[in-house]
């Protein structure tokens, strides 16, 4: 994989420090956390047969990945059946060179992009930008985090470490047409939005996009999404670019029968998601391009214990259940991928040479959550103890050792230290690297500067 | 080697040893439901949509009666009675709405599929107009996704809705109306 990095440089303990004295993104973060996960557990208790649905998604991906060469070619097929033109790609810089030349055919210095998380981890934008093409991104969030120079800090609600005040400032700032007297009501904001962008949607010629879903049999691309921008992408302009790593893959038509209950539910905490859009090769006129992306995935697959990591559907259910990552927010992952998805694989996909790469095992008390509110049931804390075995052992380590620890403060250590012994006992029958006796020696380690929300209120919010 | 060969090469030496998989489909394929309708609309109310269910002879009234005064798109092949005497032929920009049927709608999730079948209109047809009117016919609503998934023709474009569109992005406050219609209104056909 490509050095593409996106979010802080460093390691993740230090990045966890800087984070952690962050009151704002803390208490954003708590409460986006809390929030989603309090509507996922309702509606994912509204379903009697959730066990049997998770039990057969992580079958059904289990089965996609032990044939994926095959699968992938009868995607391959069906989509090229329905007019649609499919690219391979070794890793990012391939995939990067494919789309500009696409982009660049067209005669087109400008695209419109739904997010899509696979081309922000090949630095998508700035490879087209080195070419003289401009992207714009058009999910709300995106766009307040583009146009305000930063990182995306969830896989869900990227812009979740800013509030209304400063994204208005962003507005301001950075899109022209609006008004000076925008108010920071949330409603505004998202009109303000809207206007910004309903012209470039209407000129656009070509879009790009990710997908959350390729179906084999019939060579369908399927994205789910909540604004209408992802339908503004795929639906109005005459080129659509789609990258999609070689794992988003199921079999059959039949599978979304599974994956469309399981992911809205678990991701927004939505009975379903207010659009999802599906089409099979070239649509209504469109020229149409699949780029498939490995980039990593296959080393990835080559581990026993880590290509569970690519049964993931991005739902960031384990973001919200996470306490390190409710503490550390997304920036502190260092990847595109961050909260406990990200600790397994960005070390597995970039591998473990960066001092952030290997300390991203350690971001993680193993409490077990993560596990227990997976759609596909990936044993996130299982793949952590593995990575920690295969982790350089150093200075990286080390540090990486104690950030749980230190970020939990405490309170929660004790009963973590405990559950984490009795679970990681069963795990691994290799030398541990240490991680336990780290769990004593972080005693001394400076406490979470912990703010109530009355003093955070005096600072921010009264008038 | 091409990247094609390459890849494929790599997964069948990546997963030569990993065991083969038997998929467990013991989820509900149907769901027993006993008002179908009544749960449909109820949900559809719950994304804060407009619904009314209503006599399959009361409808066009209702249409006329909300598509007045609106510039509306009206799709080849939706029945005469469900456009409500609108002119239609509004131009995509400057419409204000658009009245469609649809191919499928789910009870327990409150959402409605398009295929872009006749009277469906087009996928920008339902998009850029601020207003979507969609007139479901009761023998149209299924119970559960597994249900609706089996009605549907993956070869036809699909867009599922279920709700007007929605943003939780700025502090996590639900805005509705972002880029699609900010206003959905469903009347189910009884
Ligand atoms: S690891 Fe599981 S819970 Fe986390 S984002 Fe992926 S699918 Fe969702």
């Amino acid at each position: 994989m490509s050095g593409t990095f996106l979010g802080m440089p460093g390691n993740f303990p230090k990045n966890a420090e800087k984070a952690v004295q962050n009151s704002q993104l803390r208490f954003n973060l708590r409460k986006a956390t809390h929030t989603i996960r309090g509507k996922r557990a309702s509606v994912v208790a509204e379903l009697p047969d959730w066990k049997e649905l998770r039990a057969a998604a992580k079958a059904v991906k289990d089965e996609t990945l032990r044939h994926l060469d095959r699968y992938l070619v009868q995607l391959e097929e069906a989509v090229t059946r329905a007019g649609g033109h499919v690219h391979w790609a070794r890793d990012a810089a391939e995939a990067n060179r494919i789309v500009t030349g696409l982009v660049q055919a067209t005669g087109e210095s400008e695209v419109v992009k739904v997010k899509s998380m696979a081309t922000q981890e090949i630095g998508l934008n700035e490879a087209l930008a080195e070419h003289g093409i401009t992207a714009y991104e058009t999910d709300l969030a995106e766009l307040i985090v583009q146009l305000g120079d930063d990182f995306p800090s969830h896989i869900l609600v990227p812009a979740i470490h800013r509030n209304r005040a400063e994204i208005r400032e962003i507005f301001l700032e950075k899109m022209p047409e609006t008004p000076d007297g925008l108010s920071d009501e949330p409603a505004a904001l998202a009109e303000a939005a809207r206007l910004h962008l309903r012209e470039r949607f209407l000129r656009s010629k070509v879009a790009i996009s990710g997908a959350n879903f390729m179906i084999a049999e019939t060579g369908t691309l399927v994205v789910l999404e909540s604004e209408g921008n992802g339908r503004m992408c795929l639906t109005l302009p005459e080129t659509l670019i789609s990258v999609v790593g070689i794992e988003k893959l199921l079999p059959s038509w039949r599978d979304l029968e599974i994956f469309l209950q399981l992911l809205p539910r678990s991701s927004t905490g939505e009975r379903m998601n207010p659009y999802t859009s599906m089409w099979t090769g070239a649509t209504e006129g469109q020229e149409f391009h699949l780029v498939l992306l490995d980039n990593g995935r296959t080393d990835v697959l080559a581990d026993e214990v880590g290509r569970q990591a690519l049964r993931c559907i991005r739902c960031s259910a384990c973001l919200n259940v996470c306490p390190v990552y409710e503490r550390t927010g997304g920036h502190a992952y260092g990847s595109v991928y961050p909260g406990p998805i990200g600790a397994i694989l960005t070390p597995q996909l970039r591998g473990m040479g960066s001092e952030l790469d290997a300390s991203l095992p350690y971001a993680s008390s193993l409490c077990g959550a993560c596990f227990d509110v997976c759609p596909v049931a990936i044993d996130i804390p299982e793949v952590l103890v593995d990575l920690r075995a295969k982790a350089p052992h150093g200075a990286a380590e080390r540090a990486g050792m104690r950030v749980a620890g230190w970020v939990l403060g405490d309170e929660a250590r004790l009963a973590k230290a405990q559950r984490l012994a009795s679970r990681v006992r069963g795990l691994v029958p290799r030398r541990l690297p240490g991680p336990l006796s780290a769990w004593t020696d972080t005693r001394d380690l400076p406490e979470i500067p912990e703010e109530s929300f009355r003093d955070w209120w005096e600072r921010h919010e009264r008038p | 080697m091409s990247a094609r060969e390459e890849i494929l090469g790599r997964i069948r030496r990546a997963v030569r040893d990993a065991p083969e998989v038997e998929i467990p489909r013991d989820y509900r394929t149907s769901v027993p439901v006993d008002d179908p309708v009544g749960l449909f609309a109820e949900r559809v109310d719950d994304y804060r949509a407009v619904v009314h269910v209503l006599p399959a002879a009361e409808v066009p009234a209702k249409v006329a009666e909300l598509v007045r005064g609106r510039r509306m798109i009206v799709p080849d092949g939706l029945p005469d009675e469900w456009t409500g005497g609108a002119a239609g032929g509004a131009e995509l920009s400057g419409a204000d709405g658009v009245v469609t049927g649809c191919a499928v709608a789910i009870a327990e999730t409150g959402t409605i599929v398009l295929d872009a079948g006749p009277g469906q209109g087009t996928r920008a047809q339902t998009l850029v107009p601020d207003y979507h009117l969609c007139v479901v016919r009761a023998d149209q609503v299924v119970a559960s996704v597994p249900e609706a998934v089996a009605r549907l023709d993956p070869v036809r474009p699909l867009t599922w809705i279920s709700g007007p569109s929605a943003t939780s992005d700025i502090e996590l406050n639900r805005v509705e109306g972002v880029h699609g219609p900010r206003t959905l209104e469903v009347i189910v056909s009884i």
